[in-house]
């Protein structure tokens, strides 16, 4: 008998029946509805016979396009959960005052603002930015892949690994009651025993690693593999703030990886780096944690700001307004977003002349931010514009986002700071550059490069009505918030006392609400535009006159992209080709060498997934073997020889002679 | 489109009315010197913004309608796409703007230090000559707040009193996990952080009562983590005083400790008696009996040994070094 206790230890640590939720009826409705949805879709997959396709076409490609479709899915669906974590907490806030405790827990609300956090920064926003940035880069520079495409699949794979770690949180166990980004001591040992903190750590050092990877790929991509003739100078100005924000994502993440490390080592190893006691000090991970915050929100914003500028100059029917100032104005952004992280902590009492410096810092970086804002505004003027989708998206994003830069300002300002820290004022502050710039330049993007990666366009209807209800759902939404917070009020608050508050919380969750029709309405856009998708297609190619090079490719791209790596004489490649009456080649293909597909990156992420769970719950043995596993497996796996292939040139020639016949009956 | 500007116009109508109701909230109407002037301030950088803000939204919402498509009167440039002067006048007017929201940031950040004292009881009176400023040391515990006056050798949880035109010195630490000492009708906030102690000056320039809560969550009891502040007059505060010195509550490290156990949406309480050890053991985090206090375990540099805010703290507690190698005494106050 005490062979077999400890055998269950051995293998189970400290995993447990109490570990599922039964006792929580909101927890086991969404296992239920998660679970039978699964189901569904895996029957239907199964009646299908889709699996094969799935795994030799999507699972282990390498192609940066594909990859880049599935980042965006991973993101969507996440948005999903995390929007829903969303209006539960704006409607428990609606409701809890007095004598109501609303609908939540203390402890179940706790984890719900920490995961929405979470769940939005790293696996919403994180995967769509680098899932557009993949699909686009090499299309926009000439090239027929990444530098690195087994990284690609496993970056992605990791990402996702991250994500499968948070989902399970939800049902086996619980999340971390500590904020999005977990400060000790409440995030410690001796606070939160639990499996919580643990879970957050593991998902997110798992996604980190792939975000890492990505960063280091598209770098290394851009850097090297541009098309002839492409000097920097001459890159789209998406490339370029990809390139700044993959530099950023290098010099940051390692950072997160470290902190986290180190908080791992306090949990697991009784270290002291976090602690009150033995010389441990919280400050020094506020300061770390924040040292790579700050670099993480501009690698959220500049890709979208390429987005608008790629979309204002082709909408606009203009080239982009001062190219060269749009690249110093990134450059200078990306540089200063390393001087200004004390701003987040203010408050912690680092004296006059440090927080005046951080503050001040942080102002200047609203200058090159402010010209570009300048630089579209004169894109449009005296240019002939027309109002799509991404169009709209871009107007509500330039009136949103300066309001919220303009309190990002205020904020930065730190006596200021004092009675506005950690208020709802701060929350209606990041949500509305985040909302109204990260996530309006997203749909903004999706809706503009859609056609070029499905080959038919989004429905303009429910688009239209998708951006209404979520611009003036914004409003509704996060307004009150500023009042709130100027009325002092503080975050992550479960049960307020205050009636005369209850309004506007009320307001507030009727713009959630509103919000929730407009992600409906792009749900639905989703569908009537793939019902409807004869309709919509898209035969050129170039559905908006685009000026960048991934306009000069089907719709979608051949796997190989270009048959042909063009030569690059200007800025705006394709518009100039376009001018000077560029004619595609239709003879004299040669043999495309391309990389082939692998199993190793579904199958070495899967394994750090069982890593993870296992530290989290202590299963030791479990965690051992997954580990030898692991290393195995990529030892395995760099034997592999079998790693690329030719596309033959009658296979080029075949699909080349399709599409001028495509284009010849446009 | 015509719907389009309208909907935009009234989005903006919303958020300027939404803005401007705040007008009676607490950050913009406060009772206390210091926050008067963060008030100030924060609206002296708003309107400095707004000249830049304002423009920009005029002319985004005026450039897409001017602009559109079907307004084919519109003047069509397409090879316009650089002017140096408009590029010197988007980056210098800005940048004009920022210095001197900058120097306003400098001179305001040194004045407003949360470690600085105060100067002034308001814009009109500086502090009278002689005029000690009322010590107040706060302790962030799990899920309250303790409050101990020194000087008048009493504590209360949950309930803090001051009287009106008096300068407060707040001297504030954690027992575990950091929180934020905030009263926003007196002042800014500042962490409260286990072994470290960190000073806020305030004062509060009218009677009333006050909401005072913890600004940076810390678990399970945080959203009950609050205090009503109550700001008096001397003849007042001194009745609060006597009231609270005539209790039985005895603040004793044994006391303490038990007070330090994790509870939620504690009453408030009064404490006549105070070990007067007893704050300096628990920033020092040496409360328990034969717990080395952090003074004495950290590196000290050889030299002075009365330097920096460590020796402020020495100094301060000078007279308590040997009551905390004594630790017997306070376990005998219960």
């Amino acid at each position: 008998m005490f062979e077999n206790l400890d055998l269950t230890k051995l293998i189970f640590g400290r995993l447990t029946w109490d570990a599922i939720p039964f006792h929580d009826p909101i927890i086991l409705g969404t296992f239920a509805v998660v679970a039978l949805g699964g189901i569904a879709l895996l029957a239907a997959l199964t009646r299908y016979k889709l699996w094969g396709y799935l795994w030799n076409e999507w699972f282990t490609t390498i192609d940066h396009k594909k990859i880049g479709i599935m980042y965006i899915i991973l993101g969507l669906v996440m948005l999903l959960r995390g929007f829903a974590d969303a209006i539960m907490m704006r409607l428990h806030q609606a409701m809890a005052f007095g004598d109501s405790t609303g609908y939540l827990p203390p402890h179940h609300y706790d984890q719900i603002f920490t995961a929405h956090g979470v769940i939005m920064i790293f696996f919403v926003a994180m995967p769509l930015v680098t899932g557009i940035m993949n699909y686009l880069i090499p299309l926009q520079i000439g090239t027929r892949d990444v530098a690195f495409p087994f990284l690609n699949n496993f970056s992605f794979w990791m990402t996702t690994g991250g994500a499968a770690l948070m989902m399970v949180s939800l049902f086996i166990g619980e999340f971390a009651k500590t904020g999005w980004l977990a400060y000790p001591p409440l995030s410690g040992i001796l606070q939160s025993p639990g499996v919580g903190v643990d879970y957050y750590i593991w998902a997110l050092q798992i996604a980190g690693v792939g975000t890492l990877l990505s960063g280091v790929n598209l770098l290394v991509t851009i850097v090297k593999m541009r098309a002839p003739g492409m000097s920097l100078m001459k890159m789209p100005v998406f490339t370029w703030t990809s390139l700044c924000t993959n530099i950023l994502i290098v010099a940051a993440f390692p950072v997160l990886t470290a902190v986290l490390g180190m908080l791992t080592m306090d949990r697991y190893l009784d270290t002291a780096f976090f602690t009150n006691d033995l010389g441990g000090n919280a400050m020094m991970y506020v300061n770390l944690i924040w040292i790579w915050g700050h670099p993480e929100v501009y690698i959220l914003i500049l890709p979208v700001f390429g987005i608008f500028s790629e979309i204002v100059a082709t909408y606009s029917r203009k080239p982009l307004f001062g190219y060269t100032s749009m690249v110093y104005a990134t450059v200078v952004i990306t540089v200063l977003s390393y001087l200004v992280w004390l701003h987040h902590f203010f408050t912690m009492g680092s004296g006059a002349s440090v927080n005046s410096f951080f503050g001040i810092t942080t102002m200047i970086i609203s200058i090159p931010t402010g010209a570009k804002i300048f630089n579209w505004l004169f894109t449009m003027f005296r240019g002939r514009i027309k109002f799509d989708v991404p169009m709209l998206w871009t107007l509500g994003f330039m009136v949103t986002f300066v309001i919220g830069g303009m309190t990002g300002v205020l904020l930065a300002v730190p006596p200021v700071d004092f009675v506005l820290h950690n208020s709802l004022f701060l929350i209606a502050h990041f949500h509305n550059v985040i909302i109204g710039g990260v996530l309006f330049g997203l749909f903004a993007g999706i809706t503009y490069w859609f056609p070029k990666a499905t080959g038919y366009k989004l429905d303009e209807f429910w688009g239209k009505l998708s951006f209404w209800f979520w611009l003036i759902g914004f409003y509704f939404a996060f307004m009150p918030l500023y009042v709130l917070g100027l009325m002092g009020v503080t975050r992550r608050v479960s049960h307020f006392e205050d009636q005369s508050l209850q309004i506007w919380f009320q307001i507030a969750a009727f713009g959630a609400v509103l919000i929730a029709v407009g992600i409906a309405a792009f749900a639905i856009q989703l569908i009537v535009s793939f019902r409807r998708r004869e309709a919509l297609a898209d035969e050129t190619g170039d559905p908006w006159d685009g000026r960048t090079l991934e306009w000069s490719t089907s719709s979608p791209p051949p796997p190989y992209n270009f048959a042909f790596t063009p030569r690059v004489h200007d800025l705006d490649a394709w518009w100039q080709m376009k001018q000077h009456g560029f004619q595609r080649p239709e003879s004299g293909f040669i043999p495309i060498h391309m990389p082939k597909g692998t199993w190793a990156g579904i199958v070495l992420s899967g394994i750090s997934v069982v890593i993870g769970f296992a530290l989290i719950w202590h299963m030791w043995l479990v965690a051992g073997v997954s580990f030898v596993a692991l290393i195995g497996t990529a030892i395995y796996h760099t034997f592999n020889y079998d790693r690329d292939y030719y596309i033959p040139a009658e296979e080029v020639e075949r699909i080349e002679a399709e599409r001028t016949r495509v284009l010849a009956n446009v | 489109m015509q719907l389009f500007k309208y909907l935009r116009g009234a989005s903006l109508t919303l958020l300027v009315a939404a803005l401007l109701s705040g007008c009676d909230a607490v950050v913009m109407s406060p009772s206390g010197d210091v926050a008067v002037q963060q008030r100030d301030l924060l609206v002296w950088a708003t309107v400095l913004m707004l000249l830049v803000i304002v423009p920009v939204i005029v002319l985004t919402l005026w450039f897409a309608w001017h602009y559109r498509e079907s307004n084919t009167e519109a003047n069509y440039k397409p090879d316009w796409t650089h002017s140096t002067v408009l590029e010197l006048v988007i980056w210098s007017v800005p940048l004009m703007i920022i210095i001197a929201l900058g120097a306003m940031t400098w001179v305001s950040t040194h004045k407003l230090d949360p470690y600085r004292p105060l100067d002034r009881i308001d814009a009109q009176t500086p502090v009278p000559v002689g005029l000690e400023p009322l010590t107040v040391e706060v302790v962030a515990l799990d899920w309250k707040w303790l409050f101990i006056y020194p000087e008048q050798g009493i504590a209360t949880v949950n309930e803090l009193a001051a009287p009106v035109n008096h300068p407060i010195r707040f001297k504030i630490t954690a027992s575990t996990m950091m929180n934020s000492f905030f009263i926003p009708a007196m002042a800014g906030q500042i962490y409260a952080m286990a072994g470290m102690e960190t000073k806020l000056h305030g004062v509060i320039n009218e009677p009333g009562v006050y909401k005072g809560f913890s600004a940076n969550y810390s678990g399970a009891g945080y959203s009950q983590m609050k205090f009503d502040f109550h700001g008096l007059s001397e003849e007042d505060f001194a009745s609060w005083v006597a009231e609270v010195k005539a209790s039985d509550g005895n603040l004793s490290r044994d006391k303490y400790l038990q007070l330090e156990e994790p509870s939620i949406g504690d009453p408030v309480s009064y404490y006549g008696q105070v070990d007067p050890t007893l704050y300096y053991g628990i920033f020092n985090r040496c409360v328990e009996p034969g717990q080395t206090c952090m003074e004495d375990m950290m590196y000290h540099g050889g030299m002075d040994k009365h330097a920096g805010h460590h020796g402020d703290a020495k100094a301060e507690h000078a007279d308590h070094q040997d009551h905390a190698g004594h630790q017997s005494h306070g376990g005998h106050h219960e």
